[in-house]
């Protein structure tokens, strides 16, 4: 049942996505991508939880925690340098409408 | 106290709070889409994230147990994840403000690969940890799957977007041009179908973590031979398909991990992404299987190059350039990657700014897969101050251009190339920018070496064209001089 149910987000989400993409002008292409990559990040979400989950339980050995924790560096450095380099990006493209 | 009420409520506000941030999510994305909403989309966006982030460490750090009536804390190594948080929050803003606007496409290509890792080992971890404690019957089959998906997307990504990035920085170990031999279309077939066979072996057999983590190295090793073996001037497809493939790894951890807020992120992402990756493949009118697996470029088509350039090629003078330009009004420029190669942007914002003086109307003509990732010349130019109402599209410049006087072409070769009129050349069909229309095309250019595809190109040869060799920059500058004096 709750297979279904996330199947059922999963096909929404990605018809959401094509509608929100249509139609993008070439000059946000690069932020757009960038934008979005850092959402992609969203896994720093499965990271800290993987990590809290299992340092609670201590007995699963080294090796996952080394692993959660390069994992949650990994998706920190995809979630905050996209939105910084973005948004840097972005201020050139707005700085100069005048 | 009701320990099953507070279990509740801890749950929903929980689901809610991760909600909220999905909706912001979509909304960031949205406003990302248009010009004017754009910054405050990719802020929306961050606030999306800083309240998934913090919800998180509610839902796994603050555990009610229902049955020994107690509330669990689990912030006791909290050290470990303070330390992953600031080192990747030092490391991304460190590169993400040092980048050079010329790095753009590096940069991008390697934050998606952190984004595809980061998936492969949030899903590899969480399967070994509910394996050792609730062992291998425990284990649905639709997590299983997800977690070989979210194995196999993310270490294509992982590596897929190294060698990108290698390809993009210039490193000698990844050449530019695609590496092929023969039967590579095999090797990568029989690969995949190799993981495909593994994958399922995962899913009968759960009690065997190390699958796992071959899928993992098999997933690498098809990751290096896939973007290795497609050239630079297709980076635009491969860089937006690789962050397409960074959605779709979060949203397949998204299923491993049962959580809504990375099924929709990720899936948002995956769907943007390959929409921009087919905006690129119809600019360069080739189908995405083409791109991917064609090994295009690099090849050594029919020796007529010297038929097309014998004895019709005008070579010029910046002071000859200057002069036409002098008597121009309406000048178009046409950048392509060797404007970023030649690091030439603030020469052209230099000549724009000489040309807008005396009264010249400047735009310029941007082909879609100018450069090497989505975008990249709209980057460059902005880094140069120059307003974005003047980067025109190929469909909005290509009817001024019979009432052109001057084009100047920096840099680019294939996207202005007439040969794609031709139905039988190798770029067939390939939109391009009309330059050969305007009364007088000056292209900068080192030598009459081919471009990317690998073919000649008789714009060179044209009687209204003129060919000014040199360094884009040093020519550019040049040009800049040469038109002060006159």
């Amino acid at each position: 049942m709750t297979v279904i149910y996330l199947i059922t987000i999963f096909a929404m989400a990605v018809f959401l996505g094509f509608e929100l993409i249509t139609k993008v002008p070439a000059t946000l292409h690069t932020p757009l991508m960038s934008g979005s990559n850092a959402i992609s990040g969203i896994t720093i979400v499965g990271a800290v939880g993987i990590l809290l989950t299992q340092l609670s339980r201590g007995d699963v050995g080294v090796l996952p925690f080394i692993l959660g924790a390069v994992a949650l560096f990994f998706a920190t450095v995809n979630v905050v340098g996209g939105f910084v380099v973005s948004n840097r990006m972005l201020q050139k493209f707005k700085g100069r409408r005048s | 106290m009701d320990y099953q009420l507070l279990y509740d409520v801890k749950n929903t506000v929980v689901a809610v709070l991760y909600l909220v941030s999905a909706i912001f999510f979509i909304v960031g994305i949205k406003r990302l889409a248009k010009p004017k909403t754009a910054p405050s989309g990719n802020f929306i966006g961050a606030l999306g994230m800083l309240l998934a982030f913090l919800t998180a460490f509610v839902d796994f750090g603050v555990i009610v147990d229902v049955d020994q009536e107690a509330i669990v804390s689990r912030f006791q190594y909290w050290y470990i994840l303070v330390a992953a948080i600031g080192l990747g929050s030092v490391v991304g803003v460190w590169s993400a403000l040092g980048v050079k606007m010329t790095g753009m496409p590096q940069m991008v290509a390697i934050f998606n690969g952190f984004g595809g890792g980061a998936s492969l080992l949030v899903a590899g971890v969480f399967y070994q940890f509910e394996l050792f404690t609730e062992g291998a019957n425990a284990l649905l089959l639709p997590m299983l799957i997800a977690t070989v998906l979210s194995g196999l997307i993310g270490a294509i990504t992982f590596s897929g977007s190294f060698i990108a990035y290698g390809k993009l920085q210039g490193i000698k170990l990844v050449p530019d041009k695609p590496v092929t031999y023969t039967g590579d279309l095999v090797v990568k077939g029989v690969l995949f179908a190799l993981l495909v066979a593994l994958g399922v072996m995962m899913v009968i057999n759960p009690d065997h973590l190390l699958l796992y983590w071959l899928i993992v190295f098999g997933g690498l090793l098809l990751g290096i031979l896939l973007v290795i073996g497609i050239g630079g001037a297709d980076m635009p497809v491969v860089i937006s398909l690789l962050n397409s493939y960074s959605g779709l790894a979060a949203a397949a951890t998204g299923f491993v991990l049962n959580n809504v807020v990375l099924i929709i992120a990720g899936s948002l992402v995956g769907a943007s992404g390959l929409i921009l990756t087919m905006i690129m493949c119809k600019a360069m009118n080739r189908s995405l299987v083409n791109v991917l697996f064609g090994g295009f470029g690099g090849s050594d088509t029919v020796g007529s190059s010297d038929d097309i350039y014998e004895g019709k090629v005008t070579s010029t003078s910046a002071d000859e350039v200057a002069m036409i330009l002098d008597t121009a009004q309406r000048v178009v420029i046409v950048p392509g990657y060797g404007m970023a190669v030649a690091r030439a942007a603030t020469p052209v914002r230099l000549l724009t700014e000489a040309l807008e003086k005396r009264g010249v109307e400047v735009v310029f003509g941007i082909h879609p897969v100018a450069g090497r990732m989505p975008g990249h010349m709209n980057v460059l130019l902005a880094e140069e101050s120059i307003p974005y109402e003047k980067l025109l599209d190929l469909d909005t410049v290509n009817p001024t251009f019979p009432q052109t006087d001057v084009v100047i072409v920096l840099g680019a070769n294939d996207v202005v190339n007439p040969l794609a009129r031709e139905p039988k050349s190798a770029i067939a069909g390939m939109p391009i920018l009309d330059v050969d229309k305007a009364r007088t095309c000056v292209v900068i250019k080192r030598s009459l070496s081919p471009g990317f595809a690998g073919i000649a190109n008789p714009l060179f040869a044209n009687d209204n064209t003129l060919m000014l060799f040199g360094d884009g920059k040093a020519a550019m500058d040049d040009l800049i001089k040469a038109y002060k004096e006159v």
